[in-house]
């Protein structure tokens, strides 16, 4: 699931592709996934268009829809045309249209590169066969920790991604109120909770939150299980193998539980941008967000707004894992032009397209720790160091699993949750009953 | 809308049939040149192919892949049939189910019982030519001429728990779209405004071709103004009240729109049609599953068709 970055974007995806009319790139994929489907012998059949090596064209398909990303990707490509003289055709989809399609995409006639995130649905494609492995392409590129080649690497041990940008999560307070009140960044959950109480009593709502939308309430979920279970918990409970039914899910729960009333009241009608609008009017004292979370503050706001990760919970697990979804790129599995497609990628993974992004984008966050990283704003310079100093990276909770168990099992159950955080028994073992329906093989 | 022609379309459909089969064959065939064969048969093929590959097809295709688990990927000849452990599904372990049932229930209680009847009465009242009744003719048709999907941003302002207008105004503080007690009849109001001034509007029209002689016979005989329209009127009007009848039935079983556009059709406002779309369309891809929902929802659709057509039928049986 994708996080609006911009207020029109978020008003956008308000109107229902049915009503917005499906743009007509993605009734072609659909077509072509069809006609794939019915015909995939056919297809292969058909032959390709020549390996191509000697082409001067590479394709790419772009989920970077809104204006600014969409121009920083237009100079990292023509950086790429100045650097290796091909010439890239980028095909740009609507952000949430491309993330929708992506199934009928892969299986058509989708471009050579293409626009994806780290996590278990890229991991689902690379074994599916639908995207080509980059092992090569890594191994001329430097300048990534560890974490982000574990992140890259499918389930065979090849990497099939290459990392762009990211985004952690933490929490986000204003510097000024925490002055006049003379807040202290907690180090453990018991501080975490007099610090939330004590807002409550300066008249402050202690946590802003907000779950209208469905994947806010995520972040909250997936930090409490890296700080109660560990990040290899995570990791198998996504992925099916534990069960929801057993103590370490309830204890998530229950933490949470313990924790809601000092959350904003009436979460479910509220959405991010109000939540971090009440941050930003100094109504609430923290919010538990991505980075985006700066959006909704004005230019001068923005040196005011600070963070902390997650205090941590259990001393030996510690505090030192976090989610920070990671955006890059992936190959198709029978890209036209490959010689090409791997020349892109190995330009998109190294120093001077992350070095043209920080020039032009001030609001992400390059993967490569090689860039010249001295436009970071402070905020940006103190978000790099902390997830390049985390032990794991998780994707969030949608990237990290099977988006249908995400999206019509983990969506309405944790609204249930937050509407009754009393009945935990219940609600694990209904998430137990539909896990075991989704994930059969 | 559509609704109209094809309502009258199915109506005028069985007399021709009955000619048809009284005549005598040879003769009616001789009567036909061929030109007329030509045109015949291809008025019969066009929309039997329209109807086959358009509806027909892709309803057995569902019914088909409601027994499958099949997650849209892969060619078709891999697709592993579970047989009813969809439905099963459906019924035992998914919780949005049920609430959704009652939703959609509750939503044609909702638009039959309020809206519709209301948007009658305007049109009754719009009928007696008040003055600037073309003001409010307009004011009132104008949320029909919206999407719903603007329909639910635009209560989105009125409704929004921390900057909406209600709560503001009336300094009170219900999240509206956000508490599932509540939001469910929120949302039916937001839908009901624009049900009424589709219904008035159809209404209008059906009021304006009633006879005026019917209306002054009555007023000769003495009878007063609700008694004229109850007992002369509204019986005159028959063919237009199935129509907002069907109209009704028809726009509380697709109502789909607004709650996606409100929250994904989550929390509260579970519809079928949001299940359905939930599992099927975008990347959760649970097509199995959704075509199972699908089903059912087809099979409640037929319930009220089969009414329908039953009713009309044993009308030009008379």
């Amino acid at each position: 699931m994708s996080r609006p970055r911009s207020q029109a974007e978020y008003l956008a995806r308000l109107v229902p592709p049915s009503v917005a009319g499906i743009n007509r790139r993605s009734l072609l994929a659909g077509a072509a996934g069809t006609g794939a489907l019915l015909g995939t012998g056919l297809l292969a059949g058909c032959g390709d268009d020549s390996g191509g090596s000697d082409s001067k064209e590479v394709s790419l398909g772009s989920n970077q829809s809104d204006a600014k990303p969409k121009d920083v990707l237009a100079k990292v490509t023509d950086g790429f045309k100045t650097s290796s003289g091909v010439q890239v055709a980028v095909n740009t989809v609507d952000h949430n249209t491309f993330q929708e399609n992506i199934n009928n995409y892969l299986q058509g006639k989708p471009d050579d590169v293409f626009t994806w995130f780290a996590g278990y649905r890229m991991r689902f494609f690379a074994q599916k066969g639908l995207a080509s492995d980059v092992s090569d392409v890594w191994g001329k590129l430097s300048g990534y920790s560890d974490a982000f080649k574990k992140a890259s690497t499918g389930d065979d041990g090849k990497q099939y991604f290459v990392p762009a940008s990211y985004y952690p999560w933490a929490v986000f307070y204003r510097k000024s109120v925490w002055q006049q009140y003379g807040y202290q960044t907690p180090k453990t959950l018991d501080d975490f909770t007099t610090l939330a109480g004590q807002m409550k009593k300066d008249g402050l709502t202690p946590i802003a939150f907000a779950d209208k939308d469905g994947w806010p309430a995520m972040g909250t979920f997936d930090i409490l299980n890296l700080r109660i279970n560990g990040y290899q918990f995570h990791v198998d409970l996504m992925a099916g193998k534990e069960a929801w039914t057993s103590d370490k899910v309830k204890k998530i729960f229950d933490t949470w539980a313990g924790l809601l009333p000092l959350h904003q009241p009436d979460s479910l009608g509220r959405t991010w941008q109000e939540a971090a609008q009440s941050l930003q009017q100094k109504k609430s004292g923290m919010y538990l967000l991505g980075l985006f979370v700066g959006q909704q503050f004005s230019n001068e706001e923005q040196n005011d707004l600070d963070f902390f990760t997650f205090p941590e919970i259990d001393p030996v697990i510690g505090a030192k894992a976090l989610d920070a979804p990671i955006d890059g790129y992936m190959m198709a599995r029978k890209p036209k032009n490959e010689d090409n497609a791997r020349k892109l990628l190995e330009y998109f993974g190294g120093k001077a397209a992350a070095d043209i992004t920080v020039k032009n984008d001030p609001a992400t966050l390059v993967a490569n720790t090689g860039a010249d990283v001295s436009g970071y704003t402070a905020l940006q310079k103190k978000a790099a160091e902390v997830v390049g100093s985390a032990t794991e990276i998780a994707q969030f909770l949608d990237r990290d699993t099977r988006p249908d168990f995400a999206s019509t099992v983990i969506i309405p159950a944790l609204q249930q949750f937050i509407k009754d955080p009393k009945d935990i028994g219940g609600l694990t073992s209904s998430i137990e009953n539909q896990k075991k329906s989704i994930f059969t093989d | 809308m559509s609704d109209l022609p094809l309502i009258q379309a199915d109506r005028a459909v069985p007399p021709p049939a009955a000619t048809t089969s009284t005549g005598g064959r040879r003769r009616r065939l001789r009567l036909l040149s061929r030109t007329d064969r030509v045109v015949i048969t291809l008025m019969v093929l066009v929309p039997l192919l329209l109807v086959t590959g358009f509806v027909w097809l892709p309803a057995v295709a569902t019914v088909l892949l409601s027994g499958t688990n099949w997650d849209g990927i892969g060619p078709l000849n891999e697709i592993e049939f579970v047989g009813a452990r969809n439905y099963s599904d459906v019924v035992n372990i998914y919780p949005p189910f049920v609430p959704a049932i009652q939703h959609n229930l509750l939503w044609l209680a909702a638009l039959f019982v309020v809206a519709t009847p209301f948007g009658m009465f305007l049109a009754v009242l719009l009928d007696k030519e008040l003055r600037g009744s073309r003001f409010y003719q307009t004011a009132l048709y104008l949320p029909v001429v919206l999407s719903l999907a603007l329909i639910g941003f635009v209560w989105q302002l009125l409704y929004s728990r921390d900057q909406g207008l209600i709560n503001a105004v009336f300094g009170s503080n219900v999240d509206w779209y956000g508490d599932s007690s509540v939001n469910i009849w929120a949302v039916m109001v937001a839908s009901g405004w624009r049900h009424v001034g589709y219904i008035m509007l159809l209404y209008l029209a059906g009021l304006k071709g009633v006879d005026p002689s019917l209306r002054e016979a009555a007023a000769v005989d003495g009878a007063s103004e609700s008694r004229t329209f109850f007992r002369v009127v509204f019986p005159v009007m028959r063919p237009i009240n199935i129509i907002v009848l069907v109209v009704t039935v028809i726009e509380s079983l697709r109502a789909f729109d607004l709650v996606w556009v409100v929250n994904k059709g989550r929390n509260g406002l579970e519809l079928i049609s949001a299940l359905v779309t939930q599992n099927v369309v975008g990347e959760a891809s649970r097509i199995g599953f959704g075509s199972a929902l699908a089903t059912i929802m087809l099979v409640v659709s037929l319930v009220f068709i089969t009414i329908y057509l039953a009713t009309v039928m044993r009308e030009n049986r008379q």
